[in-house]
């Protein structure tokens, strides 16, 4: 049944994301929004609005009764999760479709499946695709801890099965301190998440975090090839890259198609991300998690093969067949997406709700800005920092590159402290431009390379 | 008998305990001193703590729980 009408459970750039999408369908859009949000962009876009109450995302948009409420008082064939919120809680996909509704999704099930760590490992393993060595499930005691630190060396990470999002992760460098740390870190595993079971992964050092876009309709799975995704802050992805250009071309292959036989394994249906450690000295690649949502940055995918996966996971909730075939996706070209935060990259990123007084979006070829902006428009506290993605594309790497310095030039918005300056610098850095970098450059590079020298003169007081 | 007020320096949402499993850093009532920590402030997903910035008898809580808070509203209220 094709998808006429669609609640749009999410706020921010995804959501007038996910309602251009719809619009471009001909599907009837209803966006919910908190009594914060009566102002957004997605809000004034899409063709209803409804309030679902407080600011606090766990009354609102957390809430999984009262978005079915909401979806149900619309009347609507099907819910869009977007990204973070309920997009990834099995439960609310099962909710969705036990209201007669489509989730515009993987089933309740898949999606518990993929995100229990221990469970995803071992559909990885199955599959075939090479998880990081450790032990491959949960660790009984400090015996069996150490056969595992003896087979696979250190350093090694102990973590909490129940965990994720970095929590839950302790490092451990010498046998001495395994001893030490596993009883501790199960006490703090059973105290933080009401379950003490620990596994055990070796540390991949200086590598890099390499993703791949899935798609899949139930019987036919296809990649849209990798997203290069290293540079990161505190584990949160600040820049990220279409195609990982330096990786070699058999590797390419072996991790696409490592993870679409993930896919068949599950029997995947809509949008989802694989993701990697890629260990450039070695060549090998390891399992990381799956991801059963679109991504943030699904855009620099979308510039080099040319496909709009939004639409096609409207498309594919519906019941249709997938309306390409590996073989009609090709990578053209490299693109490049910036994470505009609101947040201040000279003050130790500190968040910078308040109000856009002047915004100038830059109007050329193979530049995109996924936003949810407007001059005029206040940005709440209550949600995260991001206020846009500047996506630009380029017929290679040096071309993206320099289109990208023009568009950060460019694009202006003021009224508060973006990580504009932050971008401008990494797009003129050395080290960005001949791609050397890993999942610990950034961090490390903040502290060495970033100053108030980046500081637009106009902003030094 | 003077009462003094504690306002928020930041826009975001005020929480009386460092996770929903804590008890409150201060019930209704309970002195604090200048450099007690009484709740916590959410702003976009970052967390800061909030301190009392003066003496004072019998704090008064005017936010509730996970109720969002505006930079300079009023917190609470303490005898001096």
């Amino acid at each position: 049944m094709t998808i006429k009408s669609v609640l749009i459970a999410n706020r921010g750039e995804i959501a007038v994301r996910i309602i251009k999408a719809a619009k471009a369908l001909g599907i009837r859009t209803v966006q919910v929004h908190s009594i914060a949000d009566v102002e957004m962009l997605a809000v004034k876009l899409a063709d209803e609005a409804i309030d679902i109450g407080s600011p606090a995302p766990k009354k609102s948009y957390l809430n999984i009764d009262v978005v079915i409420a909401a979806a149900k008082a619309a009347k609507v064939d099907a819910v869009h999760p977007g990204y973070g919120f309920l997009s990834e809680n099995g439960d609310f996909a099962d909710a969705v479709v036990a209201a007669g509704m489509t989730f515009i999704g993987p089933s309740g099930d898949a999606i518990r499946l993929l995100g229990d760590k221990v469970a995803a490992r071992e559909v990885a393993a199955r599959a075939g695709v090479p998880t990081v060595p450790g032990s491959g499930g949960r660790v009984a005691d400090l015996a069996k801890a150490r056969e595992v630190a003896e087979r696979i060396g250190f350093p090694l990470m102990i973590k909490a099965a129940a965990g994720g999002g970095g929590r839950g992760i302790r490092i451990v460098n010498a046998l001495g301190e395994l001893d030490q740390q596993f009883p501790l870190a199960s006490a703090e595993a059973a105290a933080a998440f009401g379950d003490g079971g620990l596994y055990i992964e070796k540390v991949i050092s200086s590598a890099r975090h390499i993703e791949v876009q899935i798609f899949g309709d139930g019987k036919n799975f296809v990649h849209f090839y990798e997203r290069e995704c290293s540079l990161q802050r505190r584990r949160q992805k600040v820049w990220e890259e279409a195609q990982a250009f330096l990786l070699p071309d058999d590797i390419r292959q072996q991790l696409c198609g490592s993870a679409v036989a993930l896919a068949r394994e599950v029997g995947y249906r809509g949008a989802g991300t694989v993701e990697y450690l890629y260990d450039e000295k070695t060549r090998e690649f390891y399992f990381i998690e799956v991801n059963t949502r679109i991504q943030v940055e699904h855009p620099v995918t979308e510039m080099i093969t040319g496909f709009d996966l939004v639409q096609e996971m409207f498309r594919v909730a519906g019941g249709a067949e997938l309306s390409v075939t590996q073989a009609d996706i090709w990578p053209h070209g490299h693109a490049i997406e910036c994470r505009i935060n609101a947040e201040d990259p000279f003050r130790n990123f500190a968040p910078a709700p308040g109000q856009i007084s002047r915004l100038v979006v830059p109007n050329e070829e193979g530049v995109r800005f996924d936003t949810m902006l407007y001059e005029g428009y206040t940005i709440p506290p209550f949600y995260d920092s991001l206020l846009g993605k500047l996506i630009v594309w380029g017929e290679d790497r040096d071309q993206c590159l320099a289109r990208l310095k023009r568009a950060l030039d460019g694009l202006v918005i003021e009224g508060v402290a973006t990580t504009i300056p932050l971008h401008r610098a990494l797009a003129g850095d050395a080290a960005i431009q001949k791609g050397a970098f890993h999942t610990r450059f950034l961090e490390l590079w903040l502290e060495r390379a970033f100053t108030t020298a980046h500081q637009p003169s106009a902003e030094v007081a | 008998m003077s009462k003094s007020e504690i306002k928020s320096p930041l826009p975001g949402t005020f929480y009386r305990a460092s996770s929903p499993d804590s008890p409150s850093f201060k019930q209704d009532g309970d002195d604090v001193k200048a450099d007690d920590t009484i709740g916590v402030i959410e702003v976009m997903k970052t967390f800061h703590e909030i301190q009392a910035g003066i003496d004072g008898k019998r704090i008064t809580f005017l936010i509730d729980n996970e109720e969002p808070v505006m930079a300079g509203q009023v917190i609470a209220e303490v005898e001096e």
